[in-house]
């Protein structure tokens, strides 16, 4: 196969409307036209509803035939560990796990093999692999469909961790992981999917480690992931109307992360909040404190709070589930907590 | 169809198969002299006893096929043409080695000569070679996958999810079990559901096959028919390969599980000499046919000379 041209050169800008959805299904059509070592795997990615659960791979079989696009019997192990070896052998996979929980399945592969490889082999192999999944709470899925996972890979070494909040991340950042030549987990919200937003038409990747300012402000710095984005845009606007200007900053891809663009923040605010919907306890906001009062201690006016999902399994009754999560309102009381 | 591939072996093929197998079990023994004296961190596992198999598996590849390997990876990767001073080199923790000093025994890998690597995790390689077979394929080549794993892995999941899928989408790769008797101390016969693990296989709708893992040829012949199979397109088979090691698990066995009659026994069946005197007697009886030829082919005497030679 002659390798393709990976440039990106930005399309004349025309911005659509696009579901969350929409718009990985977008990215990944483009990559599997511009690359035919592009090829997609996963539980009922083909035929089912026309192309996934969530649809994110709909209407792909149709244009890129069952080779390309492969449903799988569900055996998670082998999905992530074959995707590793195709990948190792010249193909770019994209391998999606339903769930994110079901990774619990597939962690010997991702964690031992994809992540290690390269370093394993001194540097002589590449592991061009996207393992896509959705993770988040708030529809009812219980304990075991709806944790927000993405500290397990964060931990490991050799693994790039993508967290997109919007449909413009979502499209640019999955272009740029599959062009990634590490691999990559690329982590969904369910709840975001029909969520929708402009998209730019046409080959725009967003560089993964670049973190975006949803709203900029002056008083206090909210950083949070996928839900928690929104939520803290919210909350801004609960806040404003008592005059506190909160920024909100999105890192976009936890490894690598762009800490530059958050101790800037601070540097401003001189306050911070983090957000996941994830656990607390060992949660990755823990260690985005760690690495900004390491970074910055000297900025911070107040100690950094934390707005987390609470160290529980996630209920199935909507009451207990909402009370799991952290809400508009938890954001507001942590602001008003780092302002005082 | 097997055996003709099987004589199809030049002299310098076969004599190249003798040179890898002494090359094999001179490099373990050698690493287990450098481990002993204490320049090789970590552990070392030695593949001395089944030097048949990697050789006469690897025998049955093309260059451009590749293989997945296990903890006890040394031999695969000599049986594949890995270089072994950037092997040793590797195991000394060296800059100059395969993995730059940062993988060690258990992770050596060449990917450009199809080595993907050995796997410190028992079966780790399993969903590898899968998917390198499913990469051949998605290009359009008739590349086969080897993958080497020891008789512990035939009971860990990622075998069955792998030969399932292997088995449905027709990959071209070969699962070749080595049995040799042990996981550390976990007895194949006692820790598998059955004494005859090939006839797994047959419940992913395969081939499943053993052979002498102590006969190299034996080993070409039964692979070289799993590779035709796979290479022609027509999917996924099980070979189990019957062998022995001799050493322990790594350095530091305490062994207490095996007797040394045992082990002796299984020396009587060693796959070098017994090439090697394979070797030679078919030297010796290609030399008999030779003269067998020679005299049908020769002519009667003539009723002249009969009165010949009587006196000088």
């Amino acid at each position: 196969m002659s390798r393709p041209v990976i440039e990106t050169t930005p399309a004349p800008a025309a911005t659509r409307v696009l579901t969350y959805a929409e718009a990985l299904n977008e990215a990944l059509r483009e990559e599997m036209r511009r690359d035919p070592r592009v090829f997609v795997m996963g539980e009922d990615v083909a035929v089912w509803g026309g192309g996934g659960v969530f649809g994110v791979t709909r209407g792909l079989v149709e244009e890129f035939g069952p080779q390309r696009v492969r449903d799988t019997p569900i055996s998670e192990e082998a999905i992530a560990a074959l995707a590793v070896g195709a990948a190792v052998a010249g193909a770019r996979p994209v391998a999606e796990f339903m769930y994110a929980d079901f990774m619990g399945l597939a962690m010997e592969p991702i964690v031992n093999q994809a992540a290690k490889i390269r370093y394993m082999f001194g540097g002589k192999a590449s592991v061009p692999v996207v393992f896509r999944a959705q993770e988040g709470a708030g529809r009812g899925n219980a304990a075991q469909h709806s944790q927000s996972l993405e500290a397990w890979f964060c931990h490991i070494p050799g693994l790039k961790v993508a967290v997109p909040s919007t449909p413009a991340d979502a499209k640019g950042l999955l272009v740029s992981a599959i062009r990634d030549e590490n691999p990559v987990v690329f982590l969904e919200h369910k709840i975001l999917y029909n969520t929708k937003g402009p998209v730019p038409a046409g080959d725009v990747a967003i560089p993964m480690g670049v973190a975006d300012c949803k709203r900029a402000g002056r008083d206090a710095t909210f950083v949070g992931v996928h839900t928690m984005v929104h939520k803290a845009l919210a909350a801004a606007e609960i806040l404003a109307a008592e005059g506190i200007d909160l920024e909100v900053i999105d890192p976009r891809t936890l490894v690598p992360f762009d800490l530059d663009t958050i101790v800037a923040s601070v540097r401003k605010t001189g306050r911070l909040v983090v957000g996941h919907e994830a656990y607390e306890r060992c949660g990755i906001g823990a260690e985005i404190i760690a690495q900004v009062i390491t970074a910055a201690f000297d900025a911070l006016d107040a100690p950094p709070v934390r707005v987390c999902g609470e160290n529980v399994p996630i209920p199935y009754n909507a009451r207990l589930e909402a009370a799991a999560l952290p809400q508009v309102e938890d954001i507001v009381a942590a602001v008003h907590q780092v302002v005082a | 169809m097997a055996r003709k591939l099987a004589v199809a072996l030049s002299p310098d093929q076969l004599q190249s198969m003798l040179r890898t197998m002494h090359m094999i079990r001179q490099f373990d023994l050698r690493a287990l002299d450098l481990y002993r004296e204490g320049a090789m961190r970590g552990s070392t596992h030695p593949y001395i006893g089944m030097e048949a198999v990697a050789v006469g598996a690897c025998a049955a590849l093309r260059p451009a096929d590749r293989i997945t390997s296990t903890h006890r990876g040394h031999g695969h990767c000599l049986a594949k043409g890995g270089d072994p001073r950037l092997m040793m080199a590797e195991l000394l923790g060296k800059a100059t080695g395969y993995c730059k000093g940062k993988g060690g025994s258990m992770h050596i890998a060449d990917v450009e000569a199809g080595i993907l690597g050995a796997n410190g995790i028992v079966g780790g390689g399993i969903g590898l070679a899968t998917g390198a077979a499913l990469a051949a394929q998605l290009a359009g080549r008739d590349d086969v996958t080897l993958c080497f794993f020891g008789d512990g892995a035939l009971n860990q999941g990622i075998l069955h999810e792998s030969a399932n899928l292997a088995a449905i989408w027709k990959l071209p790769v070969v699962y070749i079990c080595e049995n040799n008797q042990y996981a550390m101390s976990a007895r194949a016969d006692k820790f598998t559901s059955v004494p005859d693990p090939e006839v797994r296989a047959k419940a992913y709708g395969f081939p499943g096959v053993s052979c002498d893992g102590m006969d190299v040829m034996a080993v070409y012949r039964t692979v070289a028919d799993a590779v035709a199979r796979a290479r022609a397109g027509e999917g996924p088979s099980l070979v189990v390969c019957v062998t022995y090691r001799y050493f322990g698990h790594h350095v530091g066995d305490p062994l207490n599980y095996r007797d040394k009659a045992e082990v002796d026994a299984w020396k009587t069946k060693d796959p070098i000499d017994r090439f090697q005197a394979d070797r030679l007697a078919a030297a010796v009886t290609q030399e008999i046919d030779a003269a067998v030829a020679f005299a049908k082919a020769s002519p009667e005497p003539e009723v002249e000379a009969l009165m010949e030679d009587v006196y000088a």
